[in-house]
């Protein structure tokens, strides 16, 4: 058990959401009186890369289709769309998504957009446990989708960076690449490391994506490719930045007994949710390079699931930049505050290491469609305990996943945790 | 026309800086109507130091398209005791630190004004 404290955190609070997570461990039918940890029915994706002339509408058709098909369910007996999306009133002058999405995978019901930029589709999936649980609805589509290759570069860092503080820190030159490398630089200077070890980072993601065929990069880097590549923002180069993507996210999450009275198969459920949240802008906050909003997520959803960072067998984590995978998995207590920039270089997060992360590619290789990034890791991690996932010869005994989504510079985080069941 | 910004801003430029300050000592940046660290309500300004340390730095190279004349450009965060600022560090960038003492002042005209920073 892992029990560190983190800067500005009380023994206690950590103390008391560990016993809470033993709580929910021994006794929780009574914890949870009442309540079913939603199942994943089934997942879809699109291909995510370039794709500028396809809409949203057309891209979260594929995937939320591929979803539905995927679970045996019928698309009638959906009760709700939970979507998200980040830049669709730039990219295609299209706001009021949910209506949209709804009828493009022919479901009639309410369906509504969630935005809390990369980690829109988090929050909407959230939004969709909570339901499910409380017996609210029995099936609901989660997913996302954004178009961003239709800009230019300049015009996708623009409207990237307005998931920042607009009147003090985009107007002050700070990007969204800029922002994260702050951030970096900030933690190379606190505790040592450097772009060699974030190099790592990419040429491990970058491997994991060789095979799935959704992934924007389906090719190895080495470490010098990445050291050798053009500046985005220093200490960050194009190798530590995720692509610019377009592509959709699905999944449909349905009760137990729906499950059970559809003779469903459907061995996978997400039994814990948690969302952190933190200043807006990182000038606000006592350190640049932490993200306590990740941290709280970690807590909550752990404690609600009733596990340690111990039991996670396999990990999704937001690695919008390289150095955004050393701090999700600091703030969500696998490594302590300095370690975890070695992770990768150390091999211990590499697909045959103790803690694979990010299977999938990451959003490194797999590529990064803003408002379906958190429920593609939903999708990604649920092929991966389910074992028809191009990596699962590599997490083969896998029982418990983790999915970590993060918004802004982790002003928003969202953490989900899936585990197999009979 | 932002109320608040503008006003800091106005402030800055003419070396009268300020920011706000709670009954606790938080700092944070107008406009406010509540401490973000502690939700106290009595805000009131106070005189901004007139040094300031980085606590990091970057280098832009792919700037947004307000900025595409600048690239490469130095963009920090400047720790001024109860409140840390955003801005252009008005230098070389092979001559920028952490740690390094700035002063703060406004650069841009009219809609594009941001704070940015001086060595001292």
């Amino acid at each position: 058990m892992l029990l560190y404290c983190r800067p500005g955190e009380s023994v206690f609070r950590r103390l008391s959401n560990f016993v809470a997570g033993f709580a929910s461990l021994l006794g929780g039918v009574a914890v949870r009186q009442g309540m079913t940890d939603p199942r994943v029915a089934g997942v879809g994706l699109t291909h995510f890369g370039s794709h500028p002339a396809r809409t949203s509408r057309d891209l979260f058709a594929e995937a939320g289709l591929a979803a539905l098909d995927d679970a045996g369910v019928d698309p009638a007996d959906v009760e709700g769309v939970f979507y998200g999306n980040f830049m669709g009133e730039i990219s295609e002058h299209q706001g009021h998504q949910g209506p949209l999405m709804a009828e493009a995978i022919g479901v009639d019901a309410p369906a509504t957009r969630y935005e809390s930029a990369c980690a829109s589709s988090g929050v909407a999936l959230r939004q969709a446990v909570r339901d499910v649980r409380n017996g609210e609805a029995d099936v609901l589509v989660v997913g996302g989708a954004e178009r961003m290759t239709n800009l230019d570069t300049e015009e996708t860092t623009e409207a990237l960076a307005i998931a920042a503080d607009d009147l003090y820190e985009v107007r002050a030159g700070l990007t969204f690449p800029g922002a994260y490398a702050l951030m970096a630089a900030a933690y190379f200077d606190e505790h040592g490391g450097g772009r060699e070890d974030l190099a790592e980072i990419a040429v491990k993601n970058h491997a994991n994506a060789v095979g799935n065929e959704h992934a924007q990069f389906q090719r190895e880097i080495t470490v010098a490719d990445a050291l050798d590549a053009p500046m985005v923002a220093e200490p960050l180069g194009l190798y530590d930045a995720c692509p610019i993507t377009d592509g959709a996210s699905a999944a449909v999450l349905v009760s137990e007994s729906y499950a059970d009275e559809h003779d469903l198969d459907a061995g996978v459920a997400v039994t814990g949710t948690g969302q952190g949240g933190d200043k807006m802008a990182l000038h606000d906050r006592d350190a640049l390079a932490h993200t306590p909003a990740a941290a709280d997520a970690a807590d909550e959803a752990f404690a609600d699931a009733g596990i340690s960072t111990d039991d996670v067998d396999v990990a999704e984590v937001h690695d919008c930049f390289t150095i955004a995978e050393v701090l999700a998995l600091e703030g969500m207590g696998f490594f302590e505050e300095g370690e975890g920039i070695r992770a990768a270089a150390d091999g211990v997060t590499t697909r045959d290491g103790d803690l694979p992360v990010n299977l999938s590619g990451g959003l490194k290789a797999k590529g990064h469609p803003v408002g379906a990034t958190g429920v593609s890791q939903l999708a990604e991690l649920t092929s991966l305990l389910r074992g028809d996932h191009h990596n699962s010869e590599h997490v083969s005994d896998a029982r418990v996943g983790v999915a970590h989504n993060a918004g802004g510079t982790v002003a928003s985080a969202t953490v989900h945790v899936l585990e197999t069941k009979e | 026309m932002n109320d608040g910004h503008d006003d800091f801003l106005d402030a800055l430029e003419s070396g009268n800086g300020y920011y706000l300050e709670c009954a606790n000592g938080h700092g944070s940046l107008p406009p406010r109507t509540v401490c973000p660290h502690c939700g106290d309500r009595d805000l009131s300004e106070t005189a901004l130091p007139e040094s300031g340390t980085l606590d990091s730095y970057t280098v832009v190279h792919v700037p947004t398209p307000a900025f595409a004349d600048e690239a490469p450009y130095v963009t920090a965060v400047a720790d001024f005791g109860a409140v840390r600022l955003t801005g252009r560090v008005l230098a070389d960038e092979e001559s920028v630190d952490i740690g390094d003492e700035v002063s703060a002042s406004v650069g841009g005209e009219e809609e594009s004004r941001s704070v940015v920073f001086e060595p001292r």
